[in-house]
């Protein structure tokens, strides 16, 4: 499985990161040696083995239905680049 | 969802087939069902779900995924899930995994949203609906899964912009996903009415479609009967039952229209417009969506104690089908009147209570009568519910009673109602104090009848020849008695007065 | 006052507050000036000289009284992947500038709890993805050690290379790290300290800028064995912050060092001698089984077949997680925005814009690798053979208490030497990977020095939450090394 600079392009837009077009050889280079290098994965016969969920055994942990947490609005969008009355600010979002 | 679900097979009925230029065609429905569990604190956080706020303040850190944030997951929500599957006669799955569903969106602060993909807590599963005529039909539930509710985009506070309001991301939601069983539009909404009284019922979710507690994705598509799949659009969104039937109407004459001057189907995502009453697509959601779900890294997988199951199972409250057949069974009732009464939890508890209040026998049907006329027609018009109603079951019952054992008469117990709705008083108290006791004293009302005969000779000598004058007699002899005489007894001595006349 | 206080070790500062030789804000004081002195080291990225004297001053009024907890007084550098509450954090990555959390890392919450005292925040790899310090937003990071006659700066490790070098280098007395892959001991090891990562679950990863979930896993870099025991035995705890956190005492680390490995089964994994193995390592290897053999431990031979396929296994696992955990990394609520002509113009010229070159790769690497029809081919076969890793430790367990084997493949290299090649960089994980991926404890001991001079470190591995033996092990190797050595002070000019 190798991967072209289309699937770089859809990848990279897959994840939100703008890339030129001029780095495309140069990262499906990059892409291309290292998915080479997990081929190698392949050999193994995995045959009826449970993929790991957790590394080390234990049983999730629930917490009760209580409210602990609210009323951080300045906590909360005290970081954003842009925000108004309590919301943050977005560039429009068309549905 | 992208998967295909096996359907089960119905043959087409002439009245769910809409007609079209070239022939008839059968909709295939599928429901994707949105209930907000019925939880104080989120799924994956300790923010509250109280609807409403201002914008940000119900969000934790968690919530607007800031950096090093971590889900921890809420045990009621969990049983909440597993109780609704019961309540849906499915199978609880002991495993089941949380997965993160990958995409940005701005209302989607952790750049995906933790559901269940592969291995949902609930399984298969099965809703019974009531339809038009008696009849009901079994809605196959494919699967029912936990994830978290995203925020809110606002779109028109500014030019250019778009405001996000996470207070609702993170709220616990339970998608119930049935197959494609459904064939018209009054079957989906029966199906989604259904559901919300099952919900409930177990006080799984508050069904409250305005606040987005509950919300269907519909998916539709149009064949010729008999014939293989249609391709289905998937109408997102819809946050109302009256809703839902228009958005499958317009949308399978919308496909219907065009398959039909040759064109065909494309699958994609479309929005109900309920201003406009049609469906458009949703052109942003049609870039092709690779969502990469693998196992949230941050949980483990969920398993159950059968010990768990077993508890919530055995604590289950009456679903409505079994209230139904019981009430059926216990009072003698009919399908019909049973299913109005267990459409609300709360009106089937407030029939119960009337008739468990007074002796053993109390009329069940004549109960029905006045809990559905009478009572919701006042409880209607004064903006009351039955939780609020100043009559009580009790006192509901008791002015059965008094019908049944001939006390009041029907007349009178209307307002003997009147007045028990408005001054709270019991029945009988109201007929001792207002005078209201029924004459069933044979000699009063035959001498009541004596006087008017005696007062109208002519009109006893017309009903002589019209015995359906007759009634005219009833009326005055009701009048002169203020309503209080039984009227089978003013009937049968009138009918009696007036026949034995004729034979002289 | 001590003429140098920066010589003390964790444990001999402790000693000497409890005693009241010497003051916290003294010792304090005394950092900030080795800080200041060792700026060309580039290990701090933020430093809060304010923050850490008024900490002081509250500790010195403690330890008057007689009071404070284990750690009172004792200055420490923090990762800057640790979310510090009013305090800068960026995990050395410009999509996070200006970020200041309002919330304080549960594992540094546990350190101010008992007492220490905060110097600064420590550079790293941008997201904790490196091996040599070298992808951070701030620039490398460079090692307080040369090659003998050398004057060419050298990488510290990574992705913990501000702790390493900053422990190493005396800017701080220990430091707080994070290890997913090796970021904890191959640092280590470049730098003649200690350090450890615990069982997976034995630190709260809460507050903890996150790489890959399933292997994070926080831990301390210090001087020595005793330090490290007494730093995890604060950053440890149940957290129910964290649905990963272990609910299981912590035992007391300092307690355990010392009690002898006599009888300890030593376990050596034969596929650790890897093909073309430098010489060097393989002969320090030798040596430490020696001297585990001469203090009384038996030595085994173990096995564990699926060695090699574990770093392929981590770069899918590793990368498949962190392209989904900065996802959040999207211009909206904190940190770098570019604007765009719309929200996807500016969610993409702003991941572009605030992701180095190796955050990229390895996003659009785990994008991939979790992509339609991609999934079982990569990310549930690595999960697989996850599976099959573990089973080889537990296997290898039946037989001995702890394994034995390198840390890193060679010594520290030179800064640039490997950038333009990520996978010979990633190579310098294969000894440590497997630990993360199998959830178990390692330790980075330091065991001698190169031909060129500089420090090598040894590997223990033990079992799941027993760093009581593990400790135990690696403080009997520190002592039969004798590590001495120290970088000369060629940074203070």
């Amino acid at each position: 499985m190798s991967v072209d600079q289309n699937t770089v392009r859809r990848i990279a837009k897959l994840a939100r990161i703008a890339v030129r077009e001029d780095e495309l050889p140069a990262l499906a280079g990059e892409l291309n040696t290292i998915l080479d290098w997990v081929e190698m994965l392949g050999e193994v016969d995995t045959q009826g083995v449970e993929p790991m969920t957790s590394a080390v055994a234990m049983t999730m942990k629930m917490r009760e239905d209580v409210v602990t947490s609210g009323n951080h609005q300045k906590d909360v969008t005290g970081n954003a680049p842009s925000s108004e009355d309590g919301f943050y600010v977005v560039p429009r979002v068309v549905e | 969802m992208t998967v295909v679900y096996s359907m089960q097979h119905r043959d087409p009925r002439d009245e769910d087939l809409i007609k079209g230029t070239t022939g008839d065609w059968e909709i295939i429905l599928g429901l994707e069902v949105h209930a907000q569990i019925s939880s104080k604190a989120k799924l994956f956080s300790g923010a509250s779900t109280e609807f409403g706020a201002e914008p940000n303040t119900q969000v934790s850190l968690v919530d607007a995924a800031l950096p090093g944030m971590l889900p921890v997951i809420n045990r009621y929500c969990v049983e909440q899930a597993v109780k609704t599957g019961l309540g849906l006669r499915a199978k609880i799955n002991p495993y089941s995994v949380f997965d993160r569903k990958n995409y940005f969106y701005p209302d989607l602060p952790q750049g995906y949203q933790i559901s269940q993909f592969k291995s949902p807590i609930v399984g298969e599963g099965e809703v019974v609906i009531d339809l038009a005529g008696g009849r009901s039909i079994a809605v196959g539930i494919e699967r029912l899964h936990m994830e978290q509710d995203a925020g809110k985009s606002v779109h028109d506070l500014a030019p250019g912009n778009s405001h996000v309001d996470l207070n609702r991301s993170g709220v616990a939601l339970m998608e119930i996903v049935s197959k494609p069983d459904m064939r018209s539009s009054d079957e989906a909404r029966a199906y989604v009415t259904k559901l919300r009284t099952i919900l409930r019922y177990l006080g799984t979710c508050d069904g409250n479609m305005e606040e987005g507690s509950l919300r269907a994705d519909v998916n539709v598509s149009v064949r010729r009967p008999g014939e293989k799949l249609g391709t289905r659009c998937e109408i997102k969104n819809v946050n109302s039952i009256r809703f839902i039937g228009q958005a499958i109407e317009y949308e399978a004459r919308r496909q219907i229209e065009i398959l039909e001057e040759g064109g065909s189907i494309t699958q994609e995502t479309r929005l109900f417009d309920p201003k406009a009453g049609e469906t458009r697509s949703m052109r942003s959601k049609e870039e092709a969506h690779d969502y990469r779900y693998f196992p949230d890294p941050d949980l483990l997988p969920l398993v159950l104690d059968q010990a768990d199951i077993d508890r919530i199972a055995a604590n289950l409250p009456e679903l409505p089908d079994d209230k139904k057949a019981r009430l059926m069974s216990e009072y003698g009732l009919s399908a019909y009147d049973a299913t109005v009464l267990v459409g609300e939890a709360a009106t089937a508890d407030y029939y119960e209570a009337v008739m468990k209040s007074g002796k053993p026998g109390r009329d069940g049907k004549l109960a029905v009568n006045w809990m559905t006329s009478d009572l919701y027609g006042a409880l209607n018009r004064e903006g009351h519910t039955i939780e609020t109603s100043p009559v009580s079951p009790k006192q509901l019952g008791e002015l059965v009673d008094l019908i049944t054992d001939g006390t009041i008469s029907g007349r009178i117990a209307k307002d003997v109602f009147d007045s028990m709705y408005k001054t709270g008083r019991d029945p009988a108290e109201i007929v001792e104090k207002d005078g209201l006791r029924q004459v069933t004293d044979t000699g009063a009302i035959e001498a009541a009848v004596d006087a008017i005969m005696a007062a109208n000779p002519d009109k006893v000598a017309q009903a002589k020849e019209k015995p359906a004058l007759a009634g005219w007699f009833v009326g005055q002899v009701m009048k002169s008695t203020s309503g209080k005489a039984n009227p089978q007894v003013v009937n049968e001595i009138i009918a009696a007065k007036l026949g034995a006349s004729s034979d002289d | 006052m001590m003429s140098d206080l920066t010589k003390l070790t964790l444990a001999g500062a402790r000693d000497a507050l409890k005693a009241k030789e010497i003051t916290s804000v003294e010792l304090t004081g005394a950092y900030l000036k080795a800080m200041e002195a060792g700026k060309a080291l580039n290990a701090y990225v933020t430093v809060t000289a304010d923050k850490a004297l008024e900490m002081a001053k509250a500790s010195d009024a403690k330890l008057a009284k007689g009071e404070g907890g284990a750690l009172e007084g004792i200055p420490l550098g923090i990762k800057d992947l640790f979310a510090t509450k009013g305090v800068l954090t960026t995990a050395c990555s410009h999509i996070l500038d200006g970020f200041v959390p309002p919330y304080e890392s549960t594992v540094t919450s546990n350190l101010w709890r008992d007492g220490a005292v905060m110097l600064g925040k420590l550079n790293n790899d941008e997201f904790a993805m490196g091996s040599s310090n070298e992808t951070s937003f701030y620039g490398p990071v460079v090692n307080p050690w040369r090659r003998n006659g050398d004057t060419t700066n050298l990488v510290p490790g990574g992705s913990s290379g501000g702790s390493s070098s900053a422990v190493s280098a005396r800017l701080c007395l220990a430091a707080t790290a994070t290890d997913t892959g090796g970021s904890i001991r191959q640092p280590a090891a470049f730098t003649g300290t200690v350090g450890i990562k615990p069982t997976y679950g034995r630190c709260s990863r809460w507050g903890v800028v996150a790489f890959a979930s399933s292997l994070d896993q926080a831990g301390p870099i210090t001087r020595d064995v005793r330090d490290a025991a007494i730093m995890l035995g604060s950053m440890a705890g149940y957290d129910e912050k964290d649905s990963t956190s272990v609910n299981q005492p912590v035992p007391d680390y300092e307690a355990a060092l010392g009690k002898g490995i006599k009888g300890l089964r030593v376990g050596i994994p034969k596929e650790y001698r890897v093909d073309g193995m430098n010489a060097e390592i393989d002969a320090l290897w030798t040596r430490g089984i020696e001297w585990l053999k001469a203090a009384g431990a038996e030595i085994v031979d173990v096995s564990l077949p699926n060695t090699k396929y574990a770093l392929p296994t981590y770069y899918i696992v590793a990368p498949a997680e962190a392209s989904s955990n900065l996802a959040r990394y999207d211009g909206v609520r904190y940190g770098l925005r570019v604007e765009g002509k719309d929200i996807t113009d500016m969610y993409e010229k702003t991941r572009a814009a605030g992701f180095g070159a190796e955050v990229r790769r390895r996003v659009l690497i785990g994008t991939y690798v979790l992509s339609a029809g991609y999934y079982d081919a990569y990310y549930l076969k690595a999960q697989q053979v996850r599976t099959l890793i573990a089973r080889d430790f537990a296997e290898a367990y039946r037989s001995c208490d702890v394994l034995l084997t390198p840390t890193a493949p060679s010594a520290a290299f030179g800064i640039g030497e490997k950038t333009s090649d990520p996978l010979s960089m990633y190579l310098n994980d294969v000894f440590t990977v497997t630990v993360n991926l199998a959830g178990l404890p390692g330790i980075s001991v330091p065991a001698g020095l190169s031909s060129e001079g500089l420090p090598l470190g040894l590997q223990l591995i033990g079992k799941t939450f027993d760093e009581e033996t593990l400790l135990r092990a690696a403080f009997a190797l520190e002592q039969a090394a004798e590590f001495t050595a120290e970088p000369k002070t060629w940074w203070t000019a």
